[in-house]
């Protein structure tokens, strides 16, 4: 085998298997800081012997049983003043039984949830999650996370280092959570692979519009934790709602990489399959028990969008209604900011518009640029061109992503020869 | 990346009689491995080509050909729909499959620039 086929398998493997090898041998020691050193030892010493000896048969029972010696000789290390050394090393010998990668059973599901909720433990920053979260789950290196991110790696590298040094010093116990600490940190896992899928969807700042690869890799994780968590109605409401604004990936952006608005999209673009699993995901969440969450809310208002076969039918009313029900459960500028495009789709211009600029004093909005964008939009509705132009120039000014300056510009040039029109 | 699997089952793909109970069992044990990793987008099985039609185009002309067909080792009996970030991914999970004959082709979908 040539070594550079062998590192490309090695690659791949690794893709598939380290979440596993992580989440398991993090059962084992206690903390995935130590997990992930010693599933990177079992990649070194694959990346040493596989590209002589071949790949083995079974790969992830091989880096399994690699990392796993490693483990041994370092929990007796680190025990030999507590106990004797043949009973340590029978309890580590049964930790470890049941943990065959090989078989993907409940025990392997529970580790790999339990690597989810740690990764995203809300004492981590929100940054410090994701960088983990996209380490430890999607097998991802630091160099391909920076790449995503557009932030220089060492950023990365010193994030992850820190958030492991932070797990360890709250003495983060590896688990999956129950009770009343379940909810809030279920919102939290779920909170970090939308962040991930959101920065993918609309690049805060860059060049291009879309990060599809950011898109895939949050798309897979909620897949995975749809799988994991299935009882869990947010879960599928997170993933319907990612599944269906993913359908529209192709269609947002246009032939020279600048952005395409909902209403404008060609709608024979989306991809009918996303639309079809984002609706059954969103039928999942519902035959749960439970009203609606907010995540399943915001995947309702997208499949009103997915079932107009063209702009003009949308369901605007109904789309209030469902936004209403998000600020009951969720209540936040942005959603309302939503909520006030609804309104103006569904009841005139003027109605919108009163809503927004009651939402212009709020200081989390500030330096939103879609809130000058939107009430820029009302206002050309309503014939008031200059100052619908004011208000894209300041969106524009506002926004540090590239193409979606220029989406702004154009509408504020537009908004200059119709007020010379006029 | 999409990637598409073809399944050429070989003799399979035009047996009449339906897979043993255990083979069915392995099976599904692999899929929803690959659904629990989060790859599978879809998944389909194919009736043997007895029941199938094919359609031949010659300039303005259409010639319908009725099943079966000859060329057995061609024949698709089942197909995935796979989401992998590169087609190693995709040859990884495929060896794993529990299928003992047959040609399994991975074939890239294509999607729109930067996907």
């Amino acid at each position: 085998m040539k070594a550079t086929e062998a590192h490309r398998a090695i690659e791949a493997i690794w893709r598939i298997e380290s979440a596993r090898l992580i989440a398991g041998l993090a059962r084992v020691v206690g903390d995935i800081g130590t997990a992930e050193e010693l599933a990177q030892d079992a990649l070194v010493a694959a990346l040493e012997q596989w590209p002589f000896e071949g790949v083995p048969e079974r790969p992830g029972a091989w880096l399994m049983g690699t990392a796993k010696h490693r483990a041994i000789d370092l929990i007796r290390r680190r025990k030999t003043l507590e106990r004797k050394h043949e009973e340590i090393g029978r309890d580590v010998e049964q930790a470890w039984q049941g943990l065959d990668l090989d078989t993907m059973d409940d025990e392997v599901g529970d580790d790999l949830l339990g690597l989810i909720f740690t990764a995203c433990h809300p004492v981590l920053s929100k940054d410090a999650r994701v960088a983990l979260t996209l380490r430890v789950l999607g097998g991802l290196t630091t160099e391909e996370i920076a790449r995503g991110f557009l932030v220089p790696v060492s950023t990365i590298a010193q994030r992850i280092v820190r958030a492991k040094r932070t797990l360890a010093e709250a003495h983060v116990r590896f688990e999956v959570p129950d009770g009343t600490e379940r909810a809030g940190r279920l919102a939290s896992v779920l909170e970090v692979i939308y962040l991930i899928f959101n920065e993918g969807y609309s690049a805060t700042a860059g060049n291009d519009w879309v990060r599809p690869a950011l898109c895939e890799e949050a798309l897979r994780l909620g897949r995975i934790l749809a799988e994991l968590a299935s009882t869990e109605p947010e879960v599928h409401g997170l993933v319907a709602l990612m599944e269906i604004q993913a359908s529209r990936l192709g269609a947002r952006v246009g032939p020279s990489g600048e952005p395409v608005l909902l209403l404008d999209q060609d709608r024979a673009r989306w991809d009918r399959l996303l639309v079809r699993r984002g609706l059954a995901a969103l039928e999942r969440a519902k035959r749960l028990e439970g009203a609606l969450g907010p995540y399943a809310l915001q995947a309702a208002i997208a499949a009103c969008h997915a079932r107009a076969t063209t702009a003009a039918e949308t369901d605007w009313p109904r789309i209030v209604a469902l936004y209403d029900a998000v600020v009951q459960l969720a209540p936040s500028p942005v959603v309302e900011l939503n909520r006030a495009v609804a309104v103006g789709m569904a009841f005139g211009p003027a109605a919108g518009l009163d809503l927004v600029d009651a939402l212009v004093a709020e200081p989390s909005l500030k330096s939103y640029h879609l809130l000058p964008a939107v009430r820029g939009d009302l206002l050309r509705k309503l014939g008031r061109s200059e100052e619908a132009r004011a208000e894209f120039e300041r969106g524009a000014s506002l926004t540090e992503n590239v193409r979606e300056r220029e989406l702004l510009q154009r509408r504020a040039a537009e908004c200059a020869a119709e007020g010379i029109a006029g | 990346m999409r990637v598409l699997i073809l399944a050429k089952e070989g003799n399979q793909s035009e047996a009449a009689t339906p897979p043993t109970p255990e083979a069915m069992a392995e099976y599904q044990k692999f899929n929803e491995e690959l659904v629990k990793a989060g790859v599978v987008l879809e998944a389909g099985r194919l009736y043997p080509s007895s029941q199938s039609k094919r359609v031949r185009f010659e300039g303005k002309k259409r010639t319908v050909i009725d099943g079966p067909f000859a060329e057995t080792k061609e024949l698709v009996a089942g197909y995935w729909l796979w989401q992998v970030r590169s087609i190693d991914e995709a040859l990884e999970w495929l060896k794993r499959a529990p299928y003992d004959g047959g040609t399994f082709e991975i074939r890239e979908v294509v999607e729109y620039e930067g996907m």
